[in-house]
């Protein structure tokens, strides 16, 4: 049942949407304004002159093999991200969710990574594997293993990854945990009784049961994974070595902040921001629809 | 098709101890009812047949076989719950083709077992639909195919038909029993129900706070109440339990008020003064015109063909009757048929037989 509240005169319900309306169009329209803007200007290297170049900007990061070369970290990236924080979150979740002792100190413990900020969880993670002074890359050296993530690109990729995936399992982990309590035990026990193992217990019933939980997921760490790993990235890598692990938003920040290259870096951003506006769309597409059952 | 044996069965969650050894033999296709209030431990002890639970002590058979250390699944059972428990993402079919495929079953026959169950539940045009498009008799009906494609050893009740109205209740309970008969499948069905109870098992367990209080056909359990508890909550409206003591050398039982009502079946033991409570069907208090016992009337519940009556003695105390026609006045005169008398011990509340 819905109900219709029709508020008399127009003053009250526009002053109670106008501190929204106020921060949404400075924080978001403005900049995403300004950068569509600045997407179509070229200005020389002193910032002295601008002109107006159509879509030029578009056409040459497009065309620029190092840009397709970023695009397709960042796909690498992005994915390995996505998969290992979700398929990590989902085990322990799976663990967290069978009546164990100490069950609720594991799950806090587990959703504390979360609170940390993406620069700390950087560095310790630096403290971790730096080839010199992190416990573990001294320990590989020591081992025999070439370990430098300074000089070796798959190195630094493997490593952002894992920095990355860390500060989203405690995320997922909620999700993914909330998402199995939801599911019946009653169904499980049918299961069981109908003969079905723990582990095929899993993959028939428990899993598709969460797929909303898990397509919910996917977007948002892909959205994570694109957007909110620039602080990791910034501290471990700063995107290299060379441009092993720079990704889209991570050059956007190389070209805009570094070379000052405003117009390549408004394209950047609005390409960008097309990727995310899609990503939701399709998001709120098949959540609405429930793609599950 | 099995036997099915449950030997000394306890169970503790913690320090509560909710199940004080079960003993029960059930035979090959007999249906028995395990019948209760919550908290008595009927489903603890269903589950623990499932597999669902581990005892603490004790032990399952089936056909012989100890299976107390088995999972659920290596157990061959079949179990149909209260919620239904269908997988809510698969169709009707896949509900009850799920254990077929589990067990490696070709195609075909996958789909003939599905299709007869189908059928014989009359189900046949839901099988493409999900759970939730079905209402909840259709849903119970799929929850019993998936029990009976099986063709397992044991079918498990846990209280299947509690979510339903009350209509469609009466109408499964006839057909779950016309089936269990067809089929002839060893069945544990757990309820709260006593008309369930009483209508669905060859026998019945009554059980109270952890134990069988009584086993025994649906009539004997009515008919010789062992203890107070089975005697109260077997039959409705329950039965009307007086205090007394023996007279006349324990032949007959002397009420709170003097009334004296002889025994027809003989005399009890332990003599003139005895403590006992003396239990009366309200069906079986007729109405009397000069001696019976005076009820003033606070509640008539008219049923059609007769009426429950509500009151209280002389001296206070709760009566219920079961009269035939209508009741129009404020009191009658009620007394009771000898042979319907049942007398218990006062202290233990166990059934006194004459001696």
């Amino acid at each position: 049942m819905q109900k219709k509240v029709i508020f008399r005169g127009v003053a009250l319900p526009v002053a109670l949407l106008l501190p929204q309306l106020v921060i949404t169009g400075i924080f978001f329209f403005w900049p995403a304004g300004q950068a569509i803007w600045s997407s179509f200007l070229r200005e020389d290297a002193f910032g002295l002159s601008r002109e107006f170049v159509w879509f030029e900007n578009f056409a040459d990061i497009l065309t620029d093999p190092n840009y397709l070369a970023v695009a397709w970290n960042t796909a690498i990236f992005s994915a390995a991200v996505a998969v290992l924080a979700m398929g990590v979150a989902l085990f322990l979740a799976v663990q967290a969710d069978k009546a164990i002792r100490g069950a609720t100190a594991y799950k806090t413990l587990l959703i504390w990574p979360y609170a940390v900020a993406p620069a700390v969880a950087a560095v310790l993670w630096l403290f971790l594997f730096h080839p010199q002074i992190g416990l573990f890359g001294r320990a590989l050296n020591a081992a025999g293993i070439a370990w430098d993530y300074k000089i070796n690109g798959g190195q630094a990729m493997t490593l952002v990854i894992i920095a990355a995936a860390w500060k989203q399992v405690s995320y997922n982990f909620i999700f993914f945990l909330a998402g199995l309590q939801s599911i019946p035990r009653n169904v499980l026990e049918a299961a069981a009784i109908d003969g079905a193992r723990p582990t095929r217990r899993f993959w028939t019933i428990v899993f598709p049961l969460i797929s909303p939980t898990t397509f919910f997921l996917l977007v948002v760490n892909l959205v994570y994974a694109f957007f909110d790993t620039f602080g990791i990235i910034h501290a471990l890598t700063q995107g290299g070595p060379g441009l092993a692990t720079t990704t889209l938003i991570y050059r956007v920040y190389v070209d805009g902040v570094q070379n000052l290259n405003f117009g390549s870096s408004a394209a950047q951003s609005v390409i960008l921001m097309a990727l995310v506006i899609a990503m939701t769309a399709v998001q709120f597409r098949f959540i609405e629809r429930k793609v599950h059952y | 098709m099995a036997s099915l044996d449950i030997q000394g069965v306890t169970k503790c969650f913690g320090a509560t101890q909710v199940l004080h050894g079960i003993d029960l033999a059930v035979q090959d296709g007999e249906m028995v009812v395990i019948v209760g209030a919550s908290g008595c431990g009927k489903s603890t002890l269903l589950r623990i047949v499932a597999g669902l639970e581990t005892p603490t002590s004790g032990a399952v058979l089936i056909e012989g076989q100890d299976v107390t250390p088995l999972e659920p699944a290596d157990r061959d059972i079949a179990m149909v719950f209260q919620t239904y428990a269908l997988y809510p993402h698969m169709s009707v079919f896949d509900n009850m083709a799920y254990g077929l495929k589990i067990r490696r079953l070709p195609k075909a026959e996958i789909a003939a077992r599905v299709q007869e169950a189908a059928e014989l539940l009359s189900i046949g045009h839901l099988l493409e639909r999900k759970p939730r498009q079905l209402s909840g008799g259709q849903r119970q009906r799929v929850a019993m195919g998936r029990a009976i494609v099986r063709h397992p050893k044991l079918f498990l009740f846990d209280e299947p038909l509690s979510n339903l109205d009350a209509r469609l209740r009466v109408q499964m309970r006839a057909e779950i029993r016309r089936l269990q008969k067809r089929l002839a499948v060893t069945s544990l069905f757990v309820t709260h129900d006593q008309v369930e109870a009483m209508t669905l098992g060859d026998r019945l367990v009554v059980m109270h706070e952890g134990r069988a209080a009584q086993v025994g056909t649906p009539m004997e359990v009515w008919s010789r109440p062992a203890d107070t508890y089975v005697a109260s909550f077997i039959g409705s409206p329950a039965m009307n339990l007086l205090p007394a003591s023996l007279a006349e050398g324990g032949a007959a039982a002397r009420l709170a008020d003097g009334t004296v009502w002889r025994f027809a079946d003989g005399a009890r033991p332990g003599g003139e003064g005895r403590e006992v409570i003396v239990g009366i069907r309200p069906e079986h208090l007729v109405p009397n015109g000069a001696e019976g016992l005076a009820l003033a009337v606070e509640l008539a519940e008219p049923l059609g063909s007769e009426t429950v009556v509500h009151g209280r003695l002389a001296d206070g105390t709760a009566l219920t009757a079961r009269v035939p026609g209508a009741v129009v006045a404020d009191s009658l005169r009620v007394a009771p048929e000898a042979a319907a008398l049942h007398v218990f011990d006062a202290a233990t509340g166990r059934r006194l037989d004459p001696a």
